[in-house]
Order: structure tokens, then C-alpha cells, then sequence
């Protein structure tokens, strides 16, 4: 036992040495992100992309599991071993980082005149002075499809409420195919994929979610109920066990086929491009009735800022910069298909797919999620009692109308609309 | 640690009047332990009496105790975890460690063959990371994949099949049985090894008595793994009350569906470091963290101070 | 040693009840392995079945074996468990007997301090852990986590070890004394060897933490040299969730590592605990 413990010992003290010897010459940043599934990308051709441009500068991508991340990062703050370049989430989780001193002002970065207020607004303080993260993508909702199993079917492309439900019902009389791939068991794919999905064409879009945050409406009037009506409607039409069905589950029952429409994000165009055998379409959440406008969510979800406590502000406002540009923007709108470029260069696509979501934003108002901005403030967290009222009422365990209660009840305890 | 150096006068069996050798056996445990262990937490649970007031960190005394039981909203998901973690615990006591005592029991068998086999398959769940135990149950438990419904209609009882884990009613007590699915080999190697340790002279004894099989392991095994017993007790009661990661893996952190999993670890992780968009709140988080502490704190004691006092020890 | 075998009748309903629970413990295990060998549509297809030749593929195991440093995570993992398991039984052994040993005033006290460990997660402390490590330079070292869960270990150990040195006879510990044996030699010649039993069974339970832990890897070591194999599989199923073929490939190859070095140990184990019956 003795001399194999030392051996162990002497072993560890070697390693040990090893790993604390760094490079002294050039300096490296290091990206803090949630996106694990983008390594490759940033490895193979981002990064080298930038590096090329930048001798001198070394990048290095260190994703963290995203159910753990804002838990790692909160910690690497406060202990001030965060990255350089933090990746950020929208809004007020970002916000409050900026506001604990986390997060540097990058108003005066030269690549943030080519972004839009609007794409911006997701990273700036409310009084529209300072802007922090550099904003990277947005994702849009819709519905991705089975084109062979519509065509098998003969069923058109839904277009209103009445449409879609029809076509499902035709879907599950067939037999062939589980007419819709979501499950409640993971929570966020019921409140995400499915009320944030259709809800913007109930409460209009931007109209609704301003009303909302001043105060003029509730969560409990009839166009924020109505999106928990529709949802409590496809409960018949979702696979058995839906209730313990998690967000892989459905992905799979999708691209393996047994599903005919997947409730969906953009960001899974990537994905189901590698693993679907058939042809896929995309339309965007059906209208009440025909000739109504059309809403979309077209939601700001990541960007790029620099930590506060960076030792190295300057080479990391340059690449900063990069991600800012329009070079950049193409690279990663291309290498991951429906994360959408927020650069007001229009950058050119080649995914049909991705293609087919975006040119959603000409014809349908587009929104973001309604309890990103402002309202997840406090506690309770209106975007978590969310999740758990919208897997609630599809299971049944509250109705339409209680689950809007509680979820009011909720932001009332803490939330004052300013007057 | 100048109680140890003038208590040298009430020496047991020991006249020596410096015992500098009990400082030198506890020193290094202490060190490390308080360094990096104690003021960390201490550090979090001063926590619990500062809150944020207007950016700035402030005193409050016992507000924040207030507010978790004051406020409604605080108050019911407080003792809903708790509930929750008392079934947790109640279904470990009552599934775990019996299966524990019987699998020891089995396994003690005198010249039972394959025991080192035996011995292996059953602990090696309790050896799996709950990252792969999460990922596997949740794929065994699924409706999606089949294996259940499937292993079901073999015995005929498909009927009985449902999403557990999707369901209020029973997704605590399948994440429950999960967990005693892995950790059951706890409670049976400490009691194994516990019932090696009773000497052959005692059971042969027992045997020229007459008392054997089942007999002997009521009237005299039992007896004497009892301080074992009541070790793997208040190990899972401190286990339990601590739990956290297989709950996370399986159900995630807002414990679904409609929080019918959640349990005071998990209560606690969104509370301090946040989830999505639900900022880490430090002082309530330390506050929920010091009331699971003194829950645990209080069962210890009374294990301690009631239960392990009056326990018969032998020694051999 | 002279004790009659039970009859073959009941030593038959014996393995039954072992074997059933066997099957119970080994199942899940059982359907990860087979399945990491079978392409993406046959584990739909049919969970159960064996990989036959058509439905046979390594798909996964190529797919693992391109992305990360699996050899090395393993590696690390095994240090960090090798070393901190080796300080929290020196110590904690030294902490126990001193404790059930000795009278002398705080005893109680301070086997109350030692015990309070067990009862808060130590990750509650993260800031303040980190923010040492941070001062120190050990953020992103294997050093930072040994310390952690020597610290983490510590507690339980002694809270078991003390129990089991509670029952090393006094007459044996007097008569060293009478020998004129040092407290030292009382406790590495005459205790350890007496509990190694317990030492084993604490041993396996500090290990499990630590192998499996992934908290602190994640806060206080995450960069690539030091990245533990509970975190490698854990980032890697985040990048390959619906890659069923790769997660099982995955989880198969870190049950194996797990599996080795338990069976190396369950040798130790069981010679311990058999050391302490036969005396």
C-alpha cells in the first residue's frame, strides 16, 4: 500500500507542476459560454478565423453545461475567475451583471453601429445609456414539419387555428404518425415551444407585452388566457406519456420520423439537418383567422461582452470588434443555421430551412418573449412559474384560467408597473 | 485549543501531564477541515443575517427568517420542499435500508458461493455517477423508448404502466426509488461488514443453543449490528436532507412537475446561484442553507444524545 | 470454522434472492452497454435486443473517442481520488482514535465540530472556497479539489471511524501501553490494522463523491488539463443529447474505469473486512 500511495503522490506533485506552466508570450482569452454544442464550430472555424487577423491574441472557447452555467459563471464572478469574453443572455439576467460591476459599458466598441436599437435593446440598460454585450443572434418559433408525412396525408400547409387543427386531427386518425413531438416533463419546451410559440399572435406581438409591462393588462385578460386554451388543445394530439417525455424525446420522435410536426425554435435546424432522413418544411404559428396579422417571437438570445475584471480589455474589445463585424456575423450565421445574425449587414444564408424561418420577419410582427423584459425581476421568477404553469395545464394539474391566476398573483406580489 | 492542553489533569488511563500527542492526531484533520471547509460556510451562513438593500449590503438581523416563514409565496414552497424531503427520507428508511440489512444478511451466508460476485453486481449502482444514472432511468422510465411498457406486459401488467415521472402523484416516488436503487449498497456493505465482525465463537455458541437461521439473525445478529443500524440511519437522514444531485439530473432544478420533487437541496440551488433568468439571491439562499442545517443539526443531536447513549456496544 | 452449511434447499432460495436483486442492480447497466453498440434507429427499434450484425455499430464509440481527452480525464479523476482519499483516511483515522481514545475536556465538543461537516454541503461555501483558491493560485490545479474533498471527506470519516474504534478492545491498547508502546505505535500498530475493515468502507464512500463529483471540477478546475472525467461526460452529453449512440458510448466507457478501480479496491475491501473477523 506504501509505495503505491507515493507513487500516486510523487505522480499527482508532477502533474500538478505541469499544469500551472502557461504561455508568457501571448495573451489568451478565454470565452465563457452556455453553447456547448458550438465548440467544434469555434474551434475549427471561428476561432482561426479571428486568429488569422490577430497574431498575437489566442482564443479559447471553455463552454460550461447550460443547466449549470449561470450557476458557474454567478461564482467564477464573485471569486473573479471568470473568462474575458462572457456570453450573454438576454435581458435582465445580463442587466443585473452589468449592474453588479461584472460587465463592461461597451459604448464606445466601433463595431456597435452595426447593430440596430432593436438589437440591441436586449443588452441595454433601461434608460437606453449604456449598452455591455455585443449582440450575436436571435432565434425564431415556428413549426418544422414532415413534408412526406403531409404529402402522404395530403394535408396543406396550415395557415390559420382551424387549419392546423385539422390537420392534426387528420394526422392522428391516420394513424401512422404522432401528429405533435413535445413533452411536458422537461418543463421549458411546454412554456418555450409551445406558449411563446403561438402566444404573441393572441396578445399582438410587442402591442401586448408593452401593455403588459406598464400595467394596462394582466396576465389574466382574455388574449393572455386564450394561448392556454389553444395549448390545453393539443394535449389529445401529443404522444403517449407525453408527461415524462423530455426535450431529446421529442427531438428524436421527430428526426427518427414518428413525429409529423415538432413545435420548434430555429436553433434546431442545425441539428435535425444532420440527423433527418426526409424533407422538412417550416410555417410559422397559425393565425386566428385568415387576413389577421401574423406575429412571430424573433427573440434576442445570445451576445458577447467583456468582463469587467478582464486582464486583457484591450485584445479583448478586438475581438469584440470581430464579433461585431459582418465577417464574423456570416461565419456563424452559416456554420449554425437558425441563429440568426442581429447585424444590420444582411448576411446571406444558404439553409433553405433557416431561410424559410426568416422570411417570416417581412410578412409577420415580430415579438420577443413576453416575460424576458423587465418582468423576471423579482421573485417569483415569472419566466420559472412559467414553465411549471404551462407543463401544468397541458397535464391537466391546473386550467387555463388558474394557471393565469397564479401566474398574476405571482408578479403582483412584487411588480409595480411605473406610472 | 487550550482545552486540550489543561485538561492533561483528568487523564483516563493516561498520567503523562502533556498529551501533546492528541493535538499532533487531531491537528491536521482540524486544519484542513476548518480552512477550507468551516469559514467558507461560516462566511455563507453570515450571510443569512445581511440582505441587499439598495445595492448595499445591510444587516437584518432575523428578517430574512422572517420573510421565508412570513411570506406566503417563501413559507409554501419552503414546506413543500421539507414534506417532500421527509417522504424522500421516509421511503428511504422504509425501502432502503431493510433491502440493506437483507442483502448483508444474504450475503453473510456462511460458504456462499459467488458472494465476491454478488458482492460486486450490487454496489456497483451505488459506484455510478448520477450523471449516468439520471440519463439511464430517465430512458428506462420513458414512454418514448418502451423498456418499462415492454418489461411490464412480460408479467402481464402493462396496464400498470404510466409516465411516473411526468406525474405529480408519483414522480417523488420513482425519483425516490431511483435513489434507492443506487445507493442501497451503503447501508449493505456497512452492514455486512458489521456482521463479519461478529465473532465465529459467538454464533457457534449460538448454534450449540440450538439457535439457528432466522432466530439467530433476530436474537443475536441483530442485536449486535444495531449501532450499525443506527449509523446507516442517521446517514441517510443526513444523506437525504442533503440531497440534491439525482433529483437535478432527473427532474431538473425547478423539481417538476408543478415542484411535486422538490426538495430542500434543490430549493435551496435555485435560490442561491438562480436558475434562467431567476437571479442567485446569496441571503435568502443562506438562509434556506441555515434552517437545512439546524433540521440536520437537531436530528444528529438527537441521535447522538438520545439514541447512540443508550446503544449496547461489544466489544471484542 | 466448524459451522454446518445451511441445506441445499435454503442456500438455493438464498441465490434466487441474490440473483433477482442482482438482475434489479445490473438491468439499466446491462441496456446502456448493449445499446451503445447498436445503430440509432435499432435503439429505438428495439431496446432490448442484443446488437445483432445488422443493427451492430461503433458509431458512438467513434464519435467519443474523436471529441475530448477521454485517457486524460480519467487520469485526473483517478489522481484526485487516489490522493484525497489517502489524506482523508490519515487523517481522519488520527482525528477518530484521538477522539474515542482520550478523555479530555471539548472531546465531545469537538467531535460535534467535526461531525457539522456532514450536515451542510460544502458547496454552499463555493464563493469563499473559490476565492481562497483564487488567492492562492490554485484555481485550475488538481491541488484546489484535493484539498476540497479531503476537507469534504473528513467529517464523515471520522464520524465512522469513530464508531468502529469504539470497539477495539481496551485490553489490547493497555497492554501495548504496559509494552511501553508510544500512543503513536498504539495507533499504526495495534488500531489501524484492527479497523481496516472500516477504513475500507470508508474509503469506498469517500471515494464515490469525489469520483462522481461535478461541482467543484466545474468551478475550481474546469480548464482542459485538469477537466475531471464526471465533467467531460457530463459537457459531452450536453453536445450530444440526442446522439443516443454517442451518450451510451459515453457512459459505458466512464462505467468501465469506475468498475476496474472498484474491483481493484473490493479485493482490498473484503481482505480488510475479513482481516478484522479472524482474529
Amino acid at each position: 500500500m506504501g509505495s503505491k500511495t507515493l507513487k500516486t503522490l510523487l505522480m499527482a506533485s508532477s502533474i500538478l507542476a505541469g499544469a500551472g506552466m502557461a504561455n508568457a508570450q501571448e495573451t489568451t482569452l478565454t470565452i465563457e459560454s452556455w453553447r456547448t454544442d458550438d465548440l467544434a464550430i469555434w474551434q475549427e472555424k471561428l476561432i482561426p478565423a479571428f486568429e488569422a487577423k490577430n497574431p498575437g491574441i489566442k482564443v479559447k472557447f471553455a463552454p460550461t453545461p447550460p443547466t449549470e452555467y449561470d450557476a458557474a459563471l454567478g461564482a467564477r464572478f464573485d471569486a473573479g475567475s471568470a473568462g474575458d469574453i462572457i456570453t450573454c443572455r438576454p435581458f435582465d439576467k445580463s442587466l443585473e451583471q452589468f449592474k453588479r460591476g461584472n460587465l463592461t459599458s461597451l459604448n464606445d466598441l466601433a463595431g456597435m453601429k452595426n447593430f440596430s436599437d432593436v438589437a440591441k435593446a436586449a443588452w441595454t440598460t433601461d434608460d437606453g445609456k449604456d449598452t455591455f454585450c455585443v449582440p450575436m443572434a436571435s432565434v425564431i418559433h415556428g413549426f418544422i414539419y414532415n413534408q412526406e408525412a403531409f404529402e402522404k396525408l395530403g394535408i396543406k400547409v396550415p395557415a390559420t387555428e382551424e387549419e392546423f387543427f385539422a390537420a392534426l386531427e387528420k394526422i392522428k386518425a391516420d394513424g401512422t404518425y404522432i401528429p405533435m413531438a413535445m413533452g411536458t416533463k422537461d418543463l421549458w419546451e411546454a412554456a418555450t415551444m409551445g406558449y411563446q410559440n403561438i402566444g404573441p399572435t393572441y396578445w399582438k406581438g410587442e402591442e401586448g407585452r408593452a401593455k403588459l409591462i406598464k400595467g394596462e393588462a394582466k396576465l389574466t385578460d382574455p388574449e393572455w388566457v386564450e394561448p392556454y386554451k389553444v395549448l390545453l388543445k393539443w394535449k389529445d394530439y401529443l404522444g403517449d406519456g407525453f408527461e415524462a417525455q423530455t426535450y431529446p424525446d421529442s427531438q428524436n420522435l421527430f428526426t427518427l420520423g414518428r413525429a409529423a410536426i415538432y413545435p420548434a425554435g430555429s436553433w434546431e435546424i442545425g441539428l435535425f439537418n444532420t440527423q433527418v432522413q426526409f424533407k422538412m418544411g417550416a410555417f410559422p404559428p397559425p393565425v386566428k383567422k385568415a387576413g389577421d396579422e401574423c406575429y412571430i417571437s424573433d427573440h434576442n438570445d445570445i451576445g458577447a461582452g467583456l468582463n469587467a475584471k478582464s486582464k486583457h480589455p484591450e485584445e479583448a474589445k478586438k475581438f469584440l470588434d470581430w464579433v461585431a463585424s459582418p465577417e464574423f456575423a456570416e461565419i456563424y450565421a452559416n456554420a449554425l443555421p437558425g441563429f440568426f445574425s442581429l447585424n444590420s449587414t444582411p448576411v446571406k444564408m444558404q439553409d433553405p430551412l433557416a431561410q424559410e424561418f426568416v422570411s417570416w420577419r417581412e410578412k409577420c410582427k415580430p415579438t420577443i418573449r413576453s416575460t424576458y423584459q423587465i418582468l423576471s425581476r423579482g421573485t417569483p421568477n415569472l419566466e420559472n412559474e412559467t414553465w411549471v404553469e404551462s407543463a401544468n395545464v397541458i397535464n391537466g394539474t391546473d386550467t387555463p384560467e388558474a394557471a393565469a391566476k397564479k401566474l398574476q398573483d405571482g408578479l403582483d406580489s412584487w411588480y409595480k408597473p411605473a406610472k | 485549543m487550550s482545552t486540550i492542553e489543561q485538561s492533561s489533569a483528568i487523564a483516563g488511563g493516561d498520567r503523562r501531564p502533556r498529551r501533546w500527542h492528541i493535538l499532533v492526531f487531531l491537528a491536521p484533520a482540524l486544519l484542513i477541515y476548518t480552512a477550507v471547509m468551516i469559514l467558507p460556510l461560516i462566511e455563507t451562513l453570515r450571510l443569512s443575517l445581511f440582505n441587499v438593500r439598495d445595492g448595499q449590503s445591510v444587516f437584518v438581523g432575523l428578517g430574512n427568517f422572517g420573510v421565508l416563514f412570513g411570506d406566503t409565496r417563501w413559507a409554501a414552497s419552503f414546506w413543500n420542499a421539507l414534506k417532500n424531503n421527509f417522504v424522500f427520507f421516509a421511503i428511504h428508511m422504509l425501502v432502503q435500508n431493510p433491502i440493506g440489512v437483507a442483502l448483508a444478511a444474504l450475503l453473510s451466508v456462511p460458504k456462499l458461493r459467488f458472494a465476491a460476485f454478488y458482492r460486486t453486481a450490487l454496489f456497483l449502482p451505488t459506484l455510478l455517477s448520477f450523471v449516468i444514472v439520471g440519463f439511464i432511468w430517465k430512458l428506462i422510465l420513458s414512454p418514448i423508448w418502451g423498456v418499462s411498457p415492454f418489461l411490464l406486459d412480460l408479467v402481464g401488467l402493462k396496464s400498470l404502466f404510466s409516465p411516473w415521472l411526468g406525474k405529480p402523484g408519483s414522480a417523488l416516488i420513482a425519483v425516490s426509488l431511483i435513489s434507492v436503487w443506487q445507493y442501497v449498497g451503503i447501508p449493505m456493505m456497512l452492514i455486512y461488514a458489521a456482521m463479519l465482525n461478529i465473532p465465529d465463537e459467538v454464533l457457534e455458541a449460538a448454534e450449540c443453543d440450538g439457535i439457528t437461521g432466522w432466530s439467530q439473525f433476530w436474537k443475536i445478529k441483530l442485536p449486535l449490528i444495531l449501532p450499525s443500524i443506527g449509523i446507516i440511519s442517521i446517514l441517510t437522514f443526513v444523506g437525504n436532507f442533503n440531497a440534491f444531485d439525482l433529483v437535478y439530473t432527473v427532474q431538473g432544478a425547478l423539481a417538476g412537475p408543478d415542484g411535486s420533487t422538490d426538495i430542500l437541496g434543490t430549493l435551496l440551488y435555485r435560490v442561491f446561484f438562480g436558475f434562467q433568468l431567476q437571479i442567485g439571491d446569496k441571503s435568502m439562499g443562506a438562509t434556506i442553507a441555515t434552517v437545512m442545517f439546524l433540521i440536520i443539526l437537531s436530528g444528529v443531536c438527537l441521535y447522538l444524545f438520545a439514541i447512540q447513549r443508550r446503544m449496547r456496544r461489544y466489544q471484542f | 470454522m466448524a459451522r454446518p452449511t445451511a441445506s441445499p434447499f435454503r442456500m438455493g432460495l438464498v441465490h434466487l434472492a441474490l440473483v433477482i436483486y442482482t438482475l434489479i442492480a445490473l438491468f439499466p447497466v446491462f441496456l446502456t452497454v448493449i445499446n451503445s453498440f447498436k445503430d440509432r434507429s435499432a435503439i429505438f427499434r428495439d431496446p432490448l435486443g442484443l446488437p445483432m450484425p445488422k443493427s451492430f455499430s461503433l458509431v458512438g464509440y467513434e464519435t467519443v473517442l474523436k471529441q475530448g481527452d477521454f485517457a486524460l480525464y480519467f487520469q485526473n479523476s483517478f489522481i484526485v481520488t487516489a490522493v484525497s482519499i489517502f489524506f482523508v483516511l490519515l487523517f481522519g483515522a488520527m482525528a477518530a482514535f484521538a477522539l474515542s481514545e482520550y478523555r479530555f475536556r471539548g472531546n465531545t465538543l469537538m467531535g460535534l465540530y467535526l461531525a457539522l461537516g456532514i450536515m451542510i454541503p460544502i458547496r454552499l461555501g463555493t464563493v469563499a472556497i473559490l476565492q481562497g483558491m483564487v488567492a492562492t493560485g490554485l484555481v485550475n490545479t488538481l491541488t484546489a479539489l484535493i484539498l476540497v474533498y479531503t476537507a469534504q471527506g473528513l467529517p464523515l470519516a471520522v464520524f465512522i471511524l469513530n464508531e468502529f474504534m469504539r470497539t477495539v478492545s481496551d485490553d489490547l491498547k493497555n497492554a501495548g501501553r504496559i509494552d511501553g508502546l508510544s500512543e503513536y505505535s498504539i495507533f499504526f500498530r495495534l488500531v489501524l490494522p484492527l479497523v481496516r475493515p472500516a477504513m475500507a468502507t470508508v474509503a469506498v464512500f469517500t471515494m464515490i463523491p469525489i469520483w462522481n463529483d461535478l461541482w467543484f471540477p466545474l468551478i475550481l478546475a474546469p480548464s482542459d488539463a485538469t477537466k475531471t472525467i464526471t465533467l467531460g461526460s457530463q459537457v459531452f452529453i450536453g453536445q450530444f443529447v440526442t446522439n443516443w449512440n454517442a451518450v451510451l458510448a459515453a457512459l459505458t466507457l466512464a462505467i468501465v474505469p469506475v468498475l476496474v478501480l472498484y474491483m481493484l479496491f473490493s479485493r482490498q475491501l473484503i481482505r480488510g473486512i475479513t482481516a478484522g473477523a479472524v482474529k
